[in-house]
């Protein structure tokens, strides 16, 4: 226990890595100018005649410029009160160095002054800080000298009586602000001793705006606790939003596409009054994927090419008897109206397990079952879950997708009644023009391919498979003779790719999903 | 479905008359086709080997039409044309005849007795004075190769032989010989081979090396001679060179050999009704006779036309159109059905060609006359079935729990079901053969090697492929796994997890252990040791050690949780730390109010099919030793039964996580296949008899679960040693003491630690079955389960309702050693008088 709460004090702090954001909607409690410095403005603005700039103004008002720039934006933010129009101008400035240079005089000036008559040995000078750069200058104006066979290493000595430090009195020209006076030659001269600097300068032109006034009022950023429990919001005036910028995204989940378009598949079905079958077994044997449904033993859907079967659990081990022994003989021999198949039907192959390949066989589970029952009620059912092909893979096809299947069971179903159930079902989808191939399916007889007009593409798209189950299918499993049972299918996967506009199925089953996609998928309406 | 390229202006002029593409495609899919492709020679050659390859190419226009799988009689230009005339009411429908030769004997295919090893079957005939033109011949030859790849399944069922008869002269032979025996120049060769030079030779040829293993391990390879000893064909494979048919070919000699006598018969019929048209007695086909090892002839082709019978009301009330006999007869002649009413009430006679093989029902004319009715004239209607809806109570579930994990911060995702080995064992520092995993025999890639046993691979690796996305990840999904489980019919079943993991610079546990108690929550399940959940430390490869613990509720495991092993973070390619939860989601299903769904089928016939490989090598079972008596009860019981059945409800064995002797003791106290309903016991029942070969080598047991016979009680016969006694009278003094002996021995056997003792105070509510239950006596039931640990307190009725009352009973349990299932199953086994035992309250003293 004493472990578990070690680590649990450890997680308590961890840090949080969730990004702080505040409000972009919100001007922020950040650099308010203070109301004294606003108001000192106005009243120069409103002394001045067609406006001042901004430099000007904090020269005026002894305040850094930066300052007056916030004061310009705040009073911005309260609506005509001024109008600023942004200048540029570029001037000359006086580095760190370049101001020390003015107050204590150039490097070379003040190593010159440094030493004495008598002269200074070289080891001394080159102590002083500014001794290398001043020596060298220093020697090159000819106002030192060095006498290196001097006893006790090398001597430095004045050769000339007085100097004149023109660099001081240049820097000292710009300090002023008379720049002007010189050359460009002489300034960038000093800008590569690092003495100058030019600067680009951001300024304001301020003039009066349409509702100028020269006294403001403090203007709120949020509403307040207090202020509602004083009432003093009444009174005061609130900055605007600015409903331009974008809100801050909610720390939240998300659900998957395609999972949300399975929802509205089932919320479909069960509106329609459809019963949810119990998909839960991917592993199914070859008798209730296949023969069951009267598909062949040879039939290519039953090929390695097509279909995963199993090596581990290789074979199936239990199945109704009787039931399969009424199978075998309608593949087989016929019987129940039917030719059959005439071929040597094998339990072996019956046996082998497989991933289905279909909920069919879910649904012909289902149907046995029903079959059992000591009387026939009619039933409604669907299922949306995985199924399995060993296929060639493309964009648009994977190893395993979701098929989604109707089935209705009931005495004297027509085919029509097919089409109106069909019907009602695309509806609910939004498809309202529908129309239908004659097909062929091994399990049902009729069978159609239901297509449906794309408003886009301007053509008909197959949109689903359907069809009445075979009597040899539903017969053996000992259903009524004048029980119909209709059924339809169609994929998951295609209809969601269609809806959210995915052209990879890639990006949207499985561990290649673009979860960026899943964040900023709209929630799923199908019939719009 | 196969896909028939026909020229497009060959088309029309065998139509008579010309349509727009819009038209044609319409027409198509009225009658059932569907017109894939409008391209040309140029086009397809342009498209898969580049412009300059096609450049001598045709250009006419080439239509690619989708024809249905089981309509062999549309899959060349000659029967598509016939069809659509027919269907349009242009042409009547041909009569197809089997003629004798004109003066003479008919050619006669013998078979010999060696077939029987390789290819038995073997049907021919005769297509005598045919034209072939340069369209005609290539169509000939274009439909044995849809034949040969849709019906004959790749040659292995049947395989088509044509012949120029006037090169070879019968009676023809076919037998089976020793690859090495059979010798001849093969179609466009210049030498000769033997049979297994031709296997070699062929090995990379792309079109008929598909074909080789057809025979390749055979002893003995099929091949036909004729009576000169020229070798005709090599089926599956080949034909000889001597016998090819060209553009001047006369008369035609055509065999089918085959593994499967019936499709043998249809491919025959197919290739002569199809092209008998350009005989110079049209639609005739010469017969042919087949002699057997046995000595029996048969007559090919069999051309049969078959009749039923069928009333017009069938196909209107099947349909849900009201026409009139007169009517449904014309619609099916225009199917080549030709049909005409009996003038016995409603009937219908409808005569089925040989070209119609996938008419084998009511229904495929049933579908026939609905085609040509046309699908999308009948009237749409809304079926009248009544129903209420239900939800598959696991679904509903899952789905209420879906959007509560998203609305808890975590995103959903959604992995594959099929992985490789190396993702649920090896990347997670586990065993293949712990996992219970299913294994596929055919996988294209590693991809598909096994079905998951465990969601977070995938998690872990969609995390992999959005590692550029902001942290944190915290990703769940919900979705079934597959496990080996002996009980199922199949052998395995599905599983619904519940997985999600937390991906940042931190491990996070707390936010995944946040999440398990979010989830419990809504789960509606309690914090607490018992009937709540808790965690405990536990040892798991796949996790950092010391920071992986155990889920349990209701003291039965549920799953893991823990910050992931180092290790496994690596090999899924991340590089930050990652905790993780997974559980089972099918122990909270409860009681729905749904009817319990499953796709198990009732197997309540008792035999069971013989499989002679297994059955044979199992010994008889051990005889049953003389006890029934468990610790779970008197297997001879029903209430026995039941409480072990419940005792399995989550576990796999008796003791432990292996199979061992316990499990072997415990099954030969059953003395009979225990009944469906109690569909734990009987999954651990079969699973634990398919150890019976193996059952010496089993671990030994841990505990002593069967109880050895009680010496003879001295006041009755009665030797019944029944734990949790359905007996109707109270339990002799005795045989309370030797129970109360043996769970205090069970239960001393079941702590593995002498801890500190923890105690617990309970609180039950005992309900009766009704108003007239005698409580008192119920409560001196409940007071009569002694046990070591367990002290009882007060008690009191409290009304319910209907004036039934319950029994409010208090009492103090050392943790230890009485478990509130215990408890509940010693009183739920006076089930004379109680009808539950629920836990009103649960106090850690």
């Amino acid at each position: 226990m004493a472990d578990v709460l070690a680590r649990r004090s450890c997680g308590l702090g961890h840090v949080r890595f969730e990004k702080t954001t505040s409000h972009p909607a919100s001007i922020g409690a950040s650099s308010m100018a203070d109301t004294g410095v606003l108001e000192a403005l106005l009243q120069r603005v409103e002394k001045a005649d067609g406006g001042v700039d901004s430099l000007a103004a904090a020269a005026g008002l002894g305040v850094d410029h930066q300052v007056i720039v916030g004061a310009v934006k705040s009073l911005q933010a309260l609506g005509d009160v001024i109008s600023a129009e942004l200048r540029s101008s570029k001037h000359w400035e006086l580095t760190e160095e370049g101001t020390e240079t003015a107050e204590q005089g150039s490097h070379e000036a003040r190593v010159f002054s440094s030493i004495p008559a008598e002269g200074l040995p070289q080891a001394e000078l080159m102590k002083l800080s500014f001794g290398k750069i001043g020596f060298s200058k220093a020697m090159s104006n000819n106002w030192i000298r060095v006498d290196k066979s001097h006893e006790g290493g090398p001597r430095i000595f004045r050769t000339v009586e007085s100097i004149q430090d023109q660099v001081r009195e240049k820097l000292l020209l710009v300090k002023r602000g008379d720049a002007a006076q010189l050359d460009e030659k002489e300034k960038n001269e000093l800008k590569k001793r690092k003495l100058l600097a030019e600067v680009t300068v951001k300024s304001y032109w301020i003039a009066k705006g349409s509702s100028f006034s020269t006294t403001i009022t403090k203007q709120e950023t949020e509403l307040t606790p207090e202020m509602i429990a004083t009432g003093s919001w009444k009174e005061k005036k609130f900055k605007p939003y600015n409903f331009e910028a974008m809100g801050v995204a909610p720390d939240c989940g998300h659900l998957h596409p395609l999972m949300k378009v399975r929802t509205q598949f089932r919320q479909i079905f069960l509106e329609m009054g459809f019963s949810e079958m119990p998909t839960n077994n991917f592993i199914e044997s070859s008798f209730w994927n296949f023969d069951s449904l009267f598909q062949p033993q040879q039939h290519p859907a039953r090929d390695q090419h097509d279909t995963f079967f199993l090596s581990d659990p290789a074979l199936a081990q239990e199945f109704p008897p009787e039931y399969l022994e009424r199978v075998k003989k309608v593949h087989s021999e016929g019987g129940y109206g039917s030719q059959g198949y005439k071929y040597d039907w094998k339990i072996e192959e019956a046996r082998k397990n497989i991933l289905r390949t279909h909920t069919t066989a879910v649904s012909a589970r289902m149907l046995y079952k029903l079959a059992q029952q000591e009387k026939f009620t009619p039933v409604k059912y669907f299922s949306i879950d995985r199924v399995f092909r060993n296929e060639t893979l493309d964009a648009t096809h994977l190893a395993e997708f979701h098929q989604i299947e109707g089935v209705v069971a009931d005495y004297g179903l027509t085919l029509g009644d097919l089409m109106g159930v069909l019907h009602q079902f695309f509806t609910k989808l939004g498809i309202t023009k529908l129309r239908f191939k004659p097909a062929y399916n091994p399990y049902t007889e009729p069978s159609m391919e239901v297509f449906s007009y794309h408003e886009g593409l301007k053509k008909w798209v197959e949109v689903g498979n359907s069809g009445v189950f075979r009597p040899e299918m539903l017969l053996p499993m000992g259903l009524p003779e004048d029980v119909s049972v209709i059924a339809w299918g169609l994929s998951l996967e295609r209809p969601t790719m269609i809806k959210y506009g995915i052209n990879n199925i890639r990006e949207l089953v499985g561990h290649k999903v673009n979860l960026q996609m899943v964040y900023d998928s709209p929630i799923c309406r199908l019939d719009s | 479905m196969p896909t028939v390229g026909v020229k497009r202006d060959f088309l029309f002029n065998a139509l008579g008359r010309t349509y727009t593409d819009e038209e044609f495609d319409e027409l198509c899919f009225e009658f059932g086709l569907e017109l894939d492709e409008i391209t040309s020679e140029k086009e397809i050659i342009s498209r898969e080997q580049g412009d300059s390859k096609a450049s001598g190419a045709s250009d006419l226009i080439l239509y690619k039409i989708d024809v249905p799988a089981n309509r062999y009689d549309l899959l060349c230009l000659e029967g598509l044309v016939r069809g659509l005339q027919v269907f349009k009411n242009k042409l009547e429908a041909p009569r197809y005849r089997r003629v004798s030769p004109d003066g003479g004997e008919p050619q006669r295919l013998i078979i010999t007795k060696e077939t029987a090893a390789v290819r038995p079957h073997a049907v021919a005939a005769v297509l005598r004075n045919i034209t072939f033109t340069q369209e005609r011949y290539d169509s000939f030859i274009e439909l044995q190769e849809k034949l040969h790849q849709n019906i004959c399944r790749k040659r292995s069922l049947v395989a088509i032989g044509t012949h120029d008869l006037d090169t070879i002269s019968g009676p023809f032979t076919y037998t089976a010989k020793a690859p090495g025996d059979i010798c001849f120049r093969p179609l466009n060769q210049t030498k000769e081979y033997t049979a297994t030079q031709l296997m070699s030779l062929y090995k990379t040829d792309s079109h008929l090396r598909h074909y080789l293993p057809i025979i390749e391990d055979k002893l003995v390879y099929p091949v036909i001679y004729d009576s000169n000893g020229v070798v005709l064909s090599m089926p599956p494979i080949i034909n000889g060179d001597h016998s090819k048919i060209s553009l001047q070919t006369k008369n035609v000699f055509i065999e089918c050999t085959a593994t499967d006598l019936t499709k043998a018969k249809i491919v025959l019929d197919m290739m002569v009704t199809m092209f008998s048209e350009y005989c110079a007695q049209p639609f005739t086909v010469e017969q042919a006779e087949v002699v057997y090892p046995d000595g029996k002839t048969c007559v090919y082709p069999e051309l049969a036309y078959r009749k039923e019978k069928l009333s017009g009301e069938f196909i209107n009330r099947k349909v849900g159109i009201r026409e009139s006999t007169d009517r449904i007869a014309q619609l099916l002649t225009r199917m080549c059905l030709l049909s005409q009413p009996t003038g016995v009430g409603d009937e219908i006679e409808v005569e089925i060609p040989p070209t119609r093989p996938d008419v084998i029902h009511a229904c495929d004319i049933m579908e026939d006359a609905a085609i040509a009715y046309g699908f999308n004239n009948i009237t749409r209607t809304t079926p009248r079935t009544y129903t209420v809806a239900n939800q598959f109570p696991l679904n509903k579930l899952t789905e209420l729990l879906r959007q509560d994990l998203a609305a808890a911060g975590f995103t959903e995702a959604l992995n594959f079901a099929l992985c490789s080995q190396e993702d649920i064992a090896d990347k997670l520092g586990k065993k293949i053969s712990e996992t219970r995993a299913i294994h596929i025999s055919n996988p294209k890639t590693a991809e598909f090697q096994v079905a998951r046993t465990t969601v977070l691979p995938g998690l872990l690796k969609t995390v992999a492929a959005n590692r550029k996305m902001p942290l944190p990840l915290k990703l769940f999904e919900i979705s079934d796994v597959v496990l080996k489980d002996e009980s199922k019919d199949v052998g395995a079943r599905n599983s619904r997890r519940f997985c999600a993991i937390y991906y940042n610079k931190t491990p996070g546990f707390e936010v995944i252990h946040g999440l398990l108690d979010r989830t419990m929550q809504l789960l509606d399940v309690k914090p607490a040791r018992g009937e709540g959940y808790h965690i405990q430390a536990a040892d798991d490869s796949t996790f950092f050690p010391g920071r992986c613990a155990e889920i349990f509720v209701g003291r039965k495991s549920v799953g893991r949780l823990g910050v992931l092993h180092p290790d496994v973070v690596s090999r899924f390619e991340l590089t930050m730390p990652c905790s993780a939860l997974e559980m089972d989601v099918e122990p909270f299903l409860g009681f729905t109010a749904e009817v319990l769904l499953t796709h198990d089928v009732p197997m309540q016939e008792t035999f069971k099919h013989q499989f002679p490989a297994r059955s044979q090598s199992r010994p008889a079972l051990p005889s049953r030793p003389p006890t029934t008596k468990t610790v779970f009860g008197d297997m001879s019981s029903q209430a026995g039964l039941e409480a072990l059945d419940g005792f399995l409800a989550d576990r796999s064995y008796v003791e432990g996580f292996t199979a061992s002797q316990a499990d072997a003791a415990v099954f030969d106290a059953i003395p009979s296949p225990p009944p469906p309903a109690f569909c734990h016991l009987r999954r651990w029942w079969s699973h634990i008899k398919s150890f019976q070969t193996e059952r010496a080598r089993l671990p030994p047991a841990k505990s002593q679960f069967v109880l050895p016979p009680a010496p003879p009680a001295s006041d009755a016969g009665e030797d019944d040693v029944d734990l949790f006694g359905s007996d109707d009278e109270e339990e002799s003094t005795e045989a309370a003491r030797i129970r109360e002996q043996r769970l205090a021995d069970y239960a001393a056997k079941k702590s593995k630690k002498p801890a500190l003792v923890a105690k617990s105070s309970i609180l039950l509510d005992v309900k009766p079955w009704d108003d007239e239950t005698d409580m008192a006596k119920l409560e001196e039931c409940v007071r009569s389960v002694v046990m070591e640990g367990l002290l009882w307190g007060q008690a009191k009725l409290v009304p319910v309702g209907y004036g039934i009352r319950k029994l409010q009973i208090g009492c103090v349990v050392e943790d230890e050693k009485v478990g509130t299932d215990l408890l509940e199953e010693a009183i739920t086994a006076f089930e004379e008088y109680v009808q539950s035992v629920d836990v009103a309250a649960f106090n850690k003293i």
